[in-house]
């Protein structure tokens, strides 16, 4: 996630505001799932939550990596870390469950 | 004026959108924040580039953690004697339903409000309240 002005949260600061943190991981561990699925299927967040280890940097670039470390049949679970300058050093980190749902021709509509 | 200093002054004014005007993100992802009945009530409104599954016309769920979040503290700003900025330690976000395109509500309620943490709990619905689309529960540093 790219640095903007239009994400700050604190304006003294320039820190980024949590909920794009929140938005960051989501979609990555959202595409954790995608990845690790043999077929296409569609995907929701069930829940995540988020430990945030300390502000990220102003002006910095954002990453975010995640790991669907189980995938069940109807529940894929997974784990992430957002950091910026140091994949070491965390910004935060996250675990969330996300539904797998049926394939399409299955789904009531 | 400083970031304090408008807080100090919309505790006076019980008007809120001084401060929500300094958030570029809240701008952004269209939250106001207003109070009703002396209890702080954040407002989504609807725009496209909240959805996050276009196909099924979801909001993505960063937007309402934001929301919550973002409602948690003003909550926070509003009730609890704060002079520091809550830092938030903490959020765990359950999905409950899918969001659809129309405007998203939240309201915050205290679970535990000590000296140096508080633990909020929130929830944000669109058509009906009993019927939350998504809650969020989180922890929150009142001090330095």
């Amino acid at each position: 996630m790219p640095y903007s002005e239009k994400l700050v949260g604190n304006p003294e600061t320039g820190v980024v505001h949590g909920g794009c943190i929140t938005t960051l991981i989501d979609s990555v561990c959202g595409a954790a799932v995608f990845l690790s699925l043999r077929e296409m299927r569609r995907v929701a967040t069930l829940d995540l939550r988020i430990d945030y280890l300390r502000p990220a940097k102003p002006k910095k670039e954002i990453a975010c990596r995640a790991h669907a470390y189980r995938i069940t049949k109807h529940v894929a679970f997974v784990r992430a870390f957002a950091y910026d300058d140091d994949p070491n050093d965390w910004v935060a980190s996250a675990a969330g469950t996300f539904m797998i749902f049926e394939p399409r021709s299955k789904e009531p509509r | 004026m400083s970031l304090m200093e408008t807080i100090k002054s919309f505790r006076a004014t019980g008007d809120l959108s001084g401060l929500v005007s300094e958030i570029p993100y809240m701008k952004m992802t269209g939250i106001e924040m207003n109070v009703l009945d002396n209890d702080v009530v954040g407002t989504m409104r609807y725009s496209d580039q909240l959805l996050g599954n276009a196909r099924a016309h979801a909001l993505h769920g960063g937007t309402l953690g934001a929301l919550l979040e973002s409602t948690s503290i003003f909550k926070l700003l509003w009730d609890a004697e704060t002079s520091a900025l809550p830092k938030t330690i903490n959020i765990t976000v359950q999905y409950l339903r899918s969001a659809t395109q129309v405007d998203t509500f939240a309201r915050a309620e205290f679970i535990r409000k000590g000296r140096r943490v508080a633990v909020v709990r929130a929830l944000a619905w669109q058509e009906y309240p009993d019927q939350p689309v998504a809650i969020a529960n989180a922890h929150f540093l009142l001090v330095d």
